[in-house]
């Protein structure tokens, strides 16, 4: 905390673009549905066009939403460059280059056990195993993990100058966070080596006889025996995964990583951010910046506003009657028109109110806090993301 | 796949998912309290480790043992280590707990790092409560749209793995009532908003290749209020024109555009979100019960809200 505190008063409370200009690696997290996947991309975007160099924006989200954000059909594992003439085309010279990825699960662990495996016939089997197919393919923790190991594998090729991440929506926003140290200790775990010894050895001692007596009524042994091979195989790799996780989770407390919480300012995402920024400062992570999308216009506060709606709605009658006299209407279908719009606005006030109230609450924040309005229509393509990008850039 | 359509309340498991940030949880909350006001027992309950459940009721947290927030309706909070202690009482009759302890503990560890093991030690409480028939209808809070299909899938994927055994037995009945379509349905829930309309189509795309969970209904979520009816924009467009806005400036005693500016916003919003509803419309398969509930413009999303949103399903569900 104090060290916090001194850092603070050094740095001049900066902008997005003096963040990401000093930064390797910016991870955007949040709650889901707070336009954390846009956000990256466009910051992605921005530090693409305006800072130069090289930038990946690697969305790790299984519902593929960056892909549709950047107009691309699909990117799969590979970082395919986004054409330069995607940014000519809204009038954008990019000084740098930009590059998009996507984490495909099941590919990424496949790489995973090539590069650890000791030899073809381990790889086989591994890569054969039922366990090992269900793991990767159909649950859901797998991507937690991954998708900070495939992180760090890509920050030490050195390809790029910024890599900009987009987190899984974790039904716990810290998981991933966990993720590399939890496999770490999984894979050192004495219970895990025990678990597997009777596999091995075909000699099942007393002190483990109670355990197999209840398990294998529970799970069957052909189970046990799968699972037993498949955590005998991957002790193979053991020294290589826990050197490898422990690497991972070096890189996020890295200083040249920055954390970016985005959130919207409705109820629910506003306290899972004030979590997230409680969760990064008690590990020590990097809390670079704020961004508060989908912001309200200001005018929706101004009291005298509100007192013309009021007006508006409530005199609607005699107001019209007042301008009925040209070629505007009937009163009363001027009058309809009136109220409605006094109406509107009152009701989209009490939701200006209630997050200005919300903004307020929220405690502790970073150097960095940026706002973008509620654009009219949806972010789909480079054009959008740059406008997004623009509102939060400075 | 079967296709009988069957009413969203007389099913006996509800599962709510959606992308984030869509009130899957308040449209839980909102279907659970509906089925309780039309005389169902019902239990709703929460996935989520962090889950806010509570405050749609304005109820105390929920805990793993279910509490009765209202009469017939109960809520509670998904637990995994409870749920395996509870199963292996329940369902092992393990006797003697103590001499199962490493196992336990080895279990407990597994079920965090290794995959598959929470999600079947969730919808496996579930199932079980709904197979002892301890309520009409269990509604789960279940995970967004990038998890639910590990949740759901779990079942199946463990009777894959697991030959023979007890699991085995156990995931079988599972399985048999996951894919019953009286039994059990999904329910997502989206709103009228180019990604979350995206993302379930992809779900139910997902869904019918990869579980055997019927698509119950989707429910479209705070959809805006029109504000103008047949001729009414048009003469909202004229008031913007300089005469009058200067007229209603002064009529009302202050100047007029923040106001007109707002209804524009308003218009531009709904129109928007309109062309996603028409998306959603035509690329659902055609037997999916769509349902819509309105935005609410309300201060906090208390009891009251989720009152009006139970409400709101109400009469789009009939009876």
């Amino acid at each position: 905390m104090a060290a916090r505190a001194a850092s603070r008063t050094t740095t001049v409370a900066g902008t997005l673009e003096q963040l990401l200009a000093t930064k390797e690696i910016a991870i955007s997290c949040g709650s889901g549905g707070v336009g954390k996947t846009t956000t990256a991309a466009a910051a992605g975007a921005m530090a693409a066009a305006q800072l130069g160099g090289k930038v990946l924006v690697l969305t790790v989200d299984p519902a593929r939403r960056l892909a549709n954000a950047l107009g691309l059909e699909k990117f799969g594992n590979v970082e395919r460059r986004v054409p330069d003439e995607l940014f000519h085309a809204v009038g954008v010279d990019p000084r740098g280059e930009l590059y998009a990825a996507m984490l495909d699960t099941k590919e990424s662990w496949d790489a995973l056990v090539r590069t650890h495996a000791p030899d073809p016939q381990t790889r086989d089997a591994i890569l054969a195993n039922p366990l090992y197919k269900n793991i990767t393919g159909k649950f859901v923790q797998s991507h937690d993990y991954i998708a900070m190991e495939r992180l760090h594998e890509i920050h030490v090729s050195g390809r790029y100058d910024l890599i900009v991440v987009d987190t899984p929506p974790t039904r716990n926003a810290i998981d991933f966070l966990e993720a590399p140290e939890r496999m770490a200790d999984f894979f050192s775990s004495r219970l895990l080596r025990w678990l597997i010894t009777p596999y091995r050895s075909r000699l099942v001692n007393a002190a483990s006889r109670p355990f197999y007596n209840v398990a294998d009524r529970i799970l069957g042994s052909q189970f046990l025996e799968d699972i037993a091979e498949f955590f005998v195989l991957f002790q193979t790799m053991y020294d290589g995964f826990v050197e490898r996780a422990r690497a991972v989770t070096r890189t996020l407390e890295d200083r040249r990583t920055t954390f970016m919480v985005v959130s919207t300012l409705e109820e629910a995402p506003v306290r899972e951010a004030e979590f997230f920024i409680d969760a990064l400062d008690g590990r020590g992570f990097h809390l670079g910046a704020l961004v508060l999308n989908k912001v309200l216009p200001s005018y929706l506060l101004d009291d005298d506003a509100a007192a013309v709606a009021e007006v508006l709605h409530r005199k609607a009658g005699p107001i019209a009657e007042e301008i009925a006299n040209t070629d505007l209407g009937e009163p009363d279908h001027v009058a309809r028109v009136l109220r409605e719009v006094g109406e509107s606005f009152l009701n989209y006030r009490v939701v200006a109110t209630r997050e200005a109230e919300q903004r307020k609450e929220l405690g502790r924040v970073p150097d960095v806090v940026a706002s973008a309005p509620f654009f009219e229509t949806d972010i789909f393509d480079l054009s959008g993301l740059l406008r997004l990008g623009e509102s939060i850039w400075r | 796949m079967t296709s009988v359509p069957v009413d969203l309340l007389d099913r006996r498991l509800l599962f709510v998912t959606g992308k984030g940030g869509v009130g899957k949880t308040s449209i839980a909350a909102a279907l659970a309290l509906l089925a309780s006001t039309r005389g169902k027992r019902t239990l709703v309950c929460e996935v989520d480790a962090k889950g806010n459940l509570a405050d749609f009721f304005e109820a105390e947290p929920n805990r793993f043992e279910p509490q009765e927030l209202s009469p017939g309706l109960f809520a509670m909070a998904m637990n995994t280590e409870e749920s395996l202690k509870e199963y292996l009482k329940l369902q092992l009759k393990v006797p003697l707990l103590a001499r199962i302890g490493p196992f336990a503990r080895s279990l407990d560890f597994v079920a965090n790092a290794a995959p598959g093991v929470k999600e079947i030690l969730t919808v496996g409480k579930l199932f079980w409560e709904v197979r002892e028939q301890h309520y009409d209808l269990v509604v789960v809070d279940a995970s967004a749209t990038g998890h639910i299909i590990g949740q759901l899938a779990a079942p199946q994927a463990i009777n894959e793995l697991v030959k023979v055994g007890r699991i085995r037995d156990q995931t079988r009945w599972m399985v048999d009532l996951l894919s019953d379509p009286r039994t059990t349905g999904a329910v997502i829930v989206a709103t009228p908003e180019e990604m979350p309309v995206t993302e379930t189509l992809e779900l139910v795309d997902r869904m019918r290749a990869e579980t055997q969970v019927d698509l119950a209904a989707v429910i479209v979520n705070k959809v805006l209020p029109e504000l103008f009816g047949r001729g009414e924009e048009e003469t909202f467009d004229r008031l913007r024109e300089p005469e009058f806005v200067s007229v209603l400036s002064q009529a009302a005693g202050s100047p007029v555009e923040p106001v007109l500016d707002a209804a524009e916003l308003a218009v531009t919003l709904r129109r928007t979100r309109t062309e996603h509803i028409t998306r959603l419309r035509h690329e659902l398969p055609p037997n999916v019960a769509l349902l819509y509930v309105p935005y609410l413009f309300t201060r906090t999303h208390g009891v009251r809200a989720t009152r009006n949103l139970a409400e709101s399903l109400g009469a789009e569900l009939g009876h």
